[in-house]
């Protein structure tokens, strides 16, 4: 579905990404890992087109991938950031509808009513600023307003960071409710129970490049990997 | 002097109507530095383009024939700004982009003095708009009423078309985090591009109604520039509610400043706007919180 072919990629002068390749199949979740710095969420913005490619290709559905963010939006990649980014001058549903006015054609799988059903708790804050609620309600939101987007590809950076262990099993449970209907998720992840719990595949970063490939149960089962490249 | 309403209610009236000249020009400039990070120093000879092409129009076809058409030959000019250099010069830093601009003041500057000359222009104003109304216990002219009015009129509009209309959360979400707006698939190029065409439509609308008043100079862009920009950075970047309290406080600060101390009136509202960068150096009502 989504391909990264010897991606080279940074931020200015400084490269980040050295030839990363990798591959995220249909109806399927693909855990990025790795430590701080190795370059998983450069390569979500890369993806996103937020971040330039400087050699290496991208290709979604076997066609390059636009370089703009909103062309790349408009093909069907949706994206949470891991500073989930909510519009903090929108209310909530504000927030919502932006997403909405543009993907939620006639017949859309996800429209406002379904995401409210999604996270009930948003459906209360409907008219209160973005930024006047929780983390975790800011996460709920970043979410809803991706899923709004009726994407084919649903790309999460870092959902669990900051999050009360309570509000991390909600958005567990949520994400295996999309899992299950069969949408392709991107997860880049530092909780590693968490990752692998709901990952079918996964690669492992260092410094910028994949160092390890293979199933979620294959790195559980992986010590080894997990000592030498997470630290777990 | 303390005692007559009449006084105080006609210098609240003059403070209104400098407030709301203000007000048209920071609404297009705070927007544009707030959803473009693109700082235009040019926008002040947009106003003065607005205020030389009501003047010839008006003595065509009167005064308002350059009334509509004043902001719309502007946006004109803004278009060929946009296209020619802005867009460009959108990823080239603030520095490359004040010279730019601040050079594009003299440039525009003379090319109003080739067209029109050096001495200053005067439009009548409308035989409408001509005399004076008793508002308020005072006798007020109507024309400074109108601007009154229409300033009144077009912050109730983009209220409106901001507050109200998914355009509106377009650029309030394009103002708080372009990049994710772009994510969520919006064209936030296009969208800077329709918000710099209005806002160079307004610095139009601003000099077309400004006209009658004041004489139309080739420098009057250069002599605005500095108290918008301080609207601005009183109000804070890129909001409606930025613009409308900083055209206010400066509107009154100045008008009041001058009648009641006139020997400090000079320096007052930069002793108020250093106030404000100490206390709060975004601005009361900036966008972004």
């Amino acid at each position: 579905m989504l391909e990264l072919n010897a991606v080279q990629s940074g931020y200015g002068e400084t490269q980040v990404l050295h030839g990363l390749t990798l591959e995220a199949k249909q109806g399927r979740v693909l855990a990025i890992l790795g430590r701080n710095g190795a370059g998983k969420s450069t390569t979500l913005k890369t993806i996103m087109g937020l971040l330039p490619v400087k050699s290496g290709q991208i290709a979604f559905d076997g066609k390059p991938i636009p370089a703009r963010p909103f062309d790349v939006a408009r093909t069907g990649i949706a994206y949470v950031p891991e500073t989930r980014d909510i519009f903090p001058s929108l209310s909530v549903r504000e927030n919502l509808e932006i997403a909405a006015s543009r993907f939620g054609a006639e017949g859309a799988d996800w429209t406002m009513e379904r995401v409210l059903d999604l996270f009930p708790r948003l459906g209360e804050r409907l008219d209160n600023g973005g930024t006047q609620l929780s983390g975790g309600e800011q996460q709920m939101l970043a979410i809803a307003r991706a899923l709004l987007m009726n994407p084919r590809l649903l790309i999460l950076d870092e959902p669990t960071e900051g999050l009360a262990p309570i509000i991390v099993k909600l958005i567990h449970d949520k994400l295996q409710e999309l899992k299950a209907e069969g949408l392709s998720m991107i997860l880049v992840e530092q909780n590693f129970g968490f990752a692998t719990s709901l990952a079918d595949d996964v690669v492992v970063v260092s410094k910028g490049q994949v160092v390890w490939t293979g199933s979620a149960e294959a790195i559980k089962a992986d010590e080894t990997a997990q000592h030498t490249w997470l630290g777990v | 002097m303390a005692n007559d309403l009449g006084f105080w209610t006609l210098q609240a009236l003059n403070a209104l109507q400098l407030s709301m000249l203000l007000f048209l020009l920071s609404i297009g400039l705070t927007v544009i530095f707030g959803l473009m990070h693109f700082v235009n120093l040019a926008h002040g000879s947009l106003y003065a383009l607005g205020a030389y092409v009501a003047a010839s129009l008006a003595a065509v076809g009167g005064f308002w024939m350059g009334f509509f058409l004043a902001p719309v030959a502007v946006a004109g000019v803004g278009i060929l700004l946009y296209s020619g250099l802005i867009r460009r010069m959108r990823k080239s830093g603030p520095m490359a982009q004040v010279l730019v601009t601040f050079g594009l003041i003299f440039a525009m500057l003379d090319l109003t003095r080739i067209f029109w000359g050096d001495l200053a222009l005067a439009i009548e104003v409308p035989a409408l708009l001509d005399g004076r109304l008793s508002f308020l216990g005072v006798e007020y002219p109507t024309y400074r009423l109108f601007i009154i009015a229409l300033g009144l009129a077009i912050i109730a509009a983009l209220a409106f078309v901001l507050g109200r209309t998914q355009i509106g959360a377009m650029i309030r979400a394009g103002v708080d985090n372009d990049a994710m707006a772009a994510c969520l698939g919006i064209n936030v190029e296009r969208l800077f591009f329709v918000v710099f065409c209005v806002g160079c439509a307004l610095a139009g609308l601003a000099g077309a109604v400004a006209a009658p008043l004041l004489s139309v100079t080739p420098d009057m862009g250069l002599q605005i520039l500095i108290p918008t920009l301080i609207v601005i950075v009183i109000g804070g970047l890129g909001s409606l509610k930025g613009a409308v309290a900083g055209s206010l406080i400066f509107g009154f600060v100045q008008t009041f400043g001058a009648v009641l101390a006139p020997q400090l009136a000079s320096v007052l509202i930069y002793a108020l706007l250093a106030a404000v960068l100490v206390i709060k150096p975004v601005g009361l009502f900036p966008a972004k919180g």
